[in-house]
This record gives C-alpha cells, sequence and structure tokens, in this order.
C-alpha cells in the first residue's frame, strides 16, 4: 500500500506522459514481484523441498514395499491392512500415547505452579536466580541428559535409589522394569522441558491486567479463588498453546527411550519414532516404515484438530 | 475481617487490626512458596551439579555413594582422557561446523523471507506464505524417511552437508522474521526510494541493520537446537569421525557401559559448556524466542 503511493509520488513529481507514467508504475511493480521471489526463494525452496514434499513422499512411499536396493514394488494398501494387526505398532502408540499424556499433563501443572511461586517472589534477583536454575536443562541436549540419568536412575549404582533407601524407602527399579522405565521416561523429558512451559507461563502471567487483579484482591478474594476463577482462565489461550505444542513434541519422544531404555525391558518403551527407526533404518523397510509414520502424522493431525475443537469450550480469549 | 465492622474507639488501629491476619496469612503463603521453590530448583541444578562433580573425580569413585557433591579434590584427567579414548576434538569441530553453518544459512535466508513476506508485494505471496506456516506444524521425526532418501539420493550420506542443507530455510526463522518486519515503518523504505535506492539496497541497508534483535533470537533459538540434535544426526552419520557430540557421547557411553561414568560425564561437560556460555550473553533473546510463538 504504502510503498504504491511512494511510489507514484515520485512519478507524478517526474511528471511525463500520461502512457510512459503507466509503463514506468508496471514496471516497477514487475521489478518489486521479481524481487519479492528471488528474496524468498532460498527459504521457500529449502522448506518446500525438505519438508513439503516429504510429506507426500512418506504417502507415497507408504504405498510400496522397498529395501532401497532393488526397485520399490507397488503393494497398495498391503503396509496398512499389516501395520493394523500388527502387536509391535499398536503397543508403540499404546506406550507413546501414554508417555505423552503423562509428559503434556506433568509439564503443564508444574511448570504453572513455577510460574506462579517465582511470580509471588519480589525480588528481581530471586526471580532471576530460579528463572535460570529452571531454565538450564533446556541448554543441554536430550541425549546428554538422558546419559547422566540413566546413571542417576541406576538400579544397583543410582545415587536416586542410594538416597531412596537412605530415607528407609525401597530401591525403585526405574530401568529394568516396565512401569520404572516409563516414569524415568516421563522424568527425564519433563525435567528437561519444564523450562520452556515455564517461560511461556511466566510472560502470560505477567501480561494480566493489573487492574482486573487490584480490583479483585480489594474485593477480598484469596489468592487460590483468585487464581482459579481470574488468572486460570485469562492464561488458558497460554495452557492451549503449550498444551498442543506439548503434544505433537511427546508424541515424537525418541532421544530419551533410545539412550536410556534402548525401549526396554522387553518392548515397555518403544515409542512408535523407536518403531520407525527401527523398522526403516535397521530392518530397511522404508515402506513399512513410512506406513507406519503416516498414521503418526494423520494421528498427530486428529489430536491436534481434536484440542482446537475441545478449545472452543475451555480457552478463553479476551 | 468482623473486628473492622465493630465501631472501635481508635479508628486507625482497627485497620491496622484487621489487616494483620490478612498479611499474616500470606506471610505464610510467601514463605511456604519459597521453601517450594528453593526444593524444585534444588531437583533442577542437582543433577548437573552432580555431572560436574562426578567428572572431576577418578573414574574408580564415581559410583561412589553419598556423591561427593561439592569437588574437593578435583581430578582433571578425565577431561585429557576422554579426548585420547574418543576423537572428541573432531566431534566438537563437526559440531560447529553444522551449527555454525545452520545458524549463519537461516539468518540470511530467514531475514531475507520473512522482509520480502511482510513489505515486498508480490504475486502468489499469500499462497507461499501459507505453505511455509503449514509446514511450521509438521511433525519432523514423520518425514525422516523421504530425507534420508533424498540424502542419498544426492550423495550426502554420512557427510555433515546431509546436516546443513535440508536445514538452509526454516519456517519458524521465516515467520519470526515476517512478524517483526510487519511492525516496522515502511516511511523508511519510502524516504529512499525517493532518494533512488534499489529494492535490494533498501533491504540490505535500512531494514535489515535494524532487526538485529529477532535475528539475534533465531540464531540462539537455533543454535540450541541444532548443537543438541539428536535424530538426525543418529540417522545420516555413520562414521566416527563424522559423529556430533551428542551421537559421539551416546557412542561413548554405549562402549564403555558403566564403567568409566567419570569420563563420560566430562564429555558431557564439554558439550555443555559453548551452550551455558551463549545462554549468559544472550539470555533474554532465549526468553523471547519462547514467547514469540505464543501471542500470535
Amino acid at each position: 500500500m504504502t510503498t504504491l503511493t511512494t511510489r507514484t509520488k515520485s512519478l507524478r513529481a517526474a511528471s511525463g506522459p500520461e502512457g510512459a507514467r503507466v509503463r514506468n508504475r508496471k514496471r516497477a511493480a514487475r521489478r518489486e514481484g521479481a524481487f519479492g521471489w528471488l528474496m524468498i526463494s532460498l527459504s521457500a525452496a529449502s522448506i518446500l523441498v525438505f519438508t513439503a514434499l516429504p510429506i507426500v513422499f512418506t504417502f507415497v512411499l507408504s504405498f510400496f514395499s522397498w529395501d532401497i536396493i532393488s526397485p520399490p514394488q507397488f503393494v497398495g494398501l498391503q503396509n496398512f491392512t499389516h501395520l493394523a494387526a500388527d502387536q509391535s505398532v499398536i503397543h508403540s502408540f499404546g506406550v507413546t500415547g501414554l508417555l505423552a499424556a503423562l509428559i503434556v499433563v506433568l509439564q503443564i501443572v508444574v511448570g504453572l505452579a513455577m510460574a506462579l511461586l517465582v511470580q509471588q517472589r519480589k525480588s528481581t534477583w530471586a526471580r532471576s536466580i530460579f528463572r535460570t536454575a529452571f531454565f538450564l536443562p533446556l541448554l543441554v541436549s536430550a541425549a546428554s541428559i538422558s546419559i547422566v540419568f540413566s546413571y542417576l536412575f541406576d538400579d544397583h549404582f543410582g545415587v536416586i535409589n542410594y538416597y531412596l533407601q537412605l530415607l528407609h524407602l525401597p530401591a525403585v527399579a526405574w530401568l529394568s522394569s516396565s512401569a520404572g522405565a516409563t516414569a524415568t521416561i516421563v522424568i527425564v523429558a519433563v525435567w528437561q522441558q519444564l523450562g520452556f512451559v515455564f517461560i511461556l507461563f511466566v510472560a502470560a502471567l505477567g501480561s494480566l491486567p493489573k487492574d482486573v487483579l487490584e480490583a479483585v484482591s480489594l474485593d477480598g478474594s484469596g489468592p487460590i479463588r483468585t487464581f482459579f476463577s481470574i488468572k486460570l482462565p485469562l492464561i488458558s489461550p497460554t495452557i492451549f498453546f503449550a498444551a498442543v505444542i506439548g503434544l505433537i513434541n511427546a508424541m515424537q519422544i525418541f532421544d530419551q527411550p533410545y539412550v536410556m531404555t534402548k525401549g526396554g525391558p522387553g518392548d515397555a518403551t518403544t515409542t512408535t519414532v523407536m518403531l520407525i527407526y527401527r523398522t526403516a533404518f535397521q530392518n530397511i523397510q522404508f515402506g513399512y516404515g513410512s506406513a507406519i509414520s503416516v498414521v503418526l502424522f494423520v494421528l498427530l493431525l486428529v489430536l491436534t484438530g481434536l484440542q482446537f475443537l475441545i478449545s472452543r469450550k475451555w480457552v478463553f480469549y479476551s | 475481617m468482623s473486628t473492622a465492622i465493630k465501631p472501635q474507639p481508635a479508628p486507625p488501629s482497627a485497620i491496622q487490626k484487621a489487616r494483620i491476619p490478612h498479611a499474616g496469612r500470606r506471610k505464610v503463603y510467601r514463605g511456604f512458596g519459597l521453601v517450594l521453590l528453593i526444593v524444585i530448583a534444588a531437583v533442577f541444578v542437582l543433577p548437573i551439579l552432580w555431572t560436574i562433580s562426578t567428572s572431576l573425580r577418578t573414574p574408580a569413585q564415581s559410583f561412589d555413594n553419598p556423591p561427593q557433591w561439592i569437588p574437593l579434590n578435583p581430578v582433571w584427567s578425565n577431561y585429557s582422557a576422554v579426548f585420547q579414548q574418543v576423537p572428541l576434538a573432531t566431534f566438537f569441530l563437526n559440531s560447529v561446523f553444522v551449527t555454525g553453518a545452520i545458524v549463519i544459512l537461516q539468518l540470511i535466508t530467514s531475514t531475507m523471507s520473512g522482509y520480502a513476506f511482510a513489505l515486498v508485494r508480490f504475486r502468489g505471496k499469500g499462497a507461499v506464505f501459507a505453505m511455509v506456516l503449514a509446514t511450521m506444524m509438521v511433525p519432523a521425526q514423520t518425514t525422516i524417511i523421504p530425507i534420508f532418501i533424498l540424502i542419498r539420493y544426492l550423495g550426502l550420506s554420512d557427510n555433515l552437508w546431509s546436516l546443513v542443507i535440508p536445514a538452509v530455510g526454516g519456517a519458524f526463522g521465516t515467520f519470526l522474521m515476517r512478524q517483526y518486519f510487519l511492525q516496522m515503518p515502511s516511511e523508511l523504505a519510502e524516504a529512499a526510494r525517493v532518494d533512488g535506492a534499489s529494492n535490494f539496497q533498501i533491504f540490505a541497508r535500512i531494514y535489515a541493520p535494524i532487526a538485529l534483535p529477532p535475528m539475534a533470537t533465531l540464531a540462539v533459538l537455533n543454535f540450541s537446537a541444532y548443537w543438541n540434535e539428536f535424530f538426525r544426526p543418529l540417522i545420516f552419520l555413520q562414521s566416527t569421525n563424522n559423529f556430533t557430540l551428542p551421537v559421539g557421547l551416546v557412542s561413548l557411553q554405549g562402549n564403555f557401559g558403566t564403567g568409566s561414568v567419570s569420563i563420560v560425564l566430562a564429555g558431557v561437560v564439554i558439550a555443555l559448556i559453548p551452550s551455558i556460555a551463549i545462554f549468559l550473553l544472550a539470555q533474554r533473546y532465549f526468553v523471547e524466542g519462547i514467547t514469540a510463538g505464543s501471542f500470535r
């Protein structure tokens, strides 16, 4: 808009004949159009080739059987019929769903509690110390963190079982039982990513309208009631955002089980992405691996869509 | 509360009386909150403290319980040992190359495309931007198979460029930069155009230099994401000499089993140092980057 008016102004200043002015304006617009395409070309081409087309290609591959050495064979829906009866696939979705649900809920509840507690602090240095402490794990790679925690949670030599026994609590089979391994992965994932959710909530709580909060506190409403009837509805968009992003990430969990449990014991922590990894890159079944990817992709799409639908009932946009 | 309603001989003291229980309760809340916060903060800091202090003990002491939280007699030998046991220097340089290349390339491509999407008029802009936005929600792990095949087809298997090339353009970066340029005044462009500046000069000389804050945000977020990345390097790289730090450290842990924990942890600390340095230098850009996505 504004760039166009500038151009007409400068052209009018040139005060050439009418035809030349129109031609000039057209040429400038054409030049700007070419410039725009040139500016986006690298990003757009890269995103198209390495994100958009691979989605299409994953769908296409899911109808083939391919070991990358011999030419791919079209098998129709066979991968999907096979998959629907494959216990390991079904089990992996159960494992992933359980892990994701626990991770997302814990992240939001604990992250919000931490943000509220930090907001209570009046001194800025206390706030910044706690903020830094909660942020620290985000800087470490999930792989490194998983190495560290696989030592800490070691059944026999681990520091955590040592302190549990010191408190006369039973040692937990963290990495060698299904429940223990699931709990360990949830703890590590939540521990690492809490800082992200925490920062989101600190920002959201900080941007709440001060006058409303003051009015409520003058009315004699206690902190708990203020939280549930005022703050919670006002930050519901942030909770929703954290839930959507958190679920998409958690449903793709790979690093923690790969490093800490190798999907075990048995297949108790074999997540869907681990199964895709094994199917495609260890068993070299690219078609079948793509079919599992398609199911995960569609499932995430449906879950995100559902979240948006349900959000109309509880998310409050001012 | 009821004391405040009753008629009192001295009104000011009545107000004080009414306030004391309320303020007292608040004090208890805040005190309880502080204790809880300290406990939570300890849960967050102690594993990292344990990592550092155990990396400073001899391999034989690494599983001594209780752990020595404060390394009173630090042993630095693990830090030289880890460089001898695995090509850690090579891992480190590989990580520097991959992360550096992606951060720089994405800064260039995202600033250019973000600017164009915000301030340049061209046909098809809406459609292309819609594609960029749509890919932001794509779960990355579900497209790994075609990308792996593409990498193989391009002859980039087991090559560090296989990590860089697919990450040249970033949907999030484009979006972040576009949002920033949208808030900028267009008078700057108008003035420059009157002075005869070309489209590219307006971008490179006027707009790009004032977009440094979102560029810093993008750089720190990308640094953190790619420095710590595990999934793609694990799949794309095969030979040990091409490993990046996370993959190299996991392979080191696998080789050692539980024998030399302290040596593995020394490697973990070395991998962590650049992240902490960048965080200390650019803390506020991290925070801005995280909140950038949620408010729009």
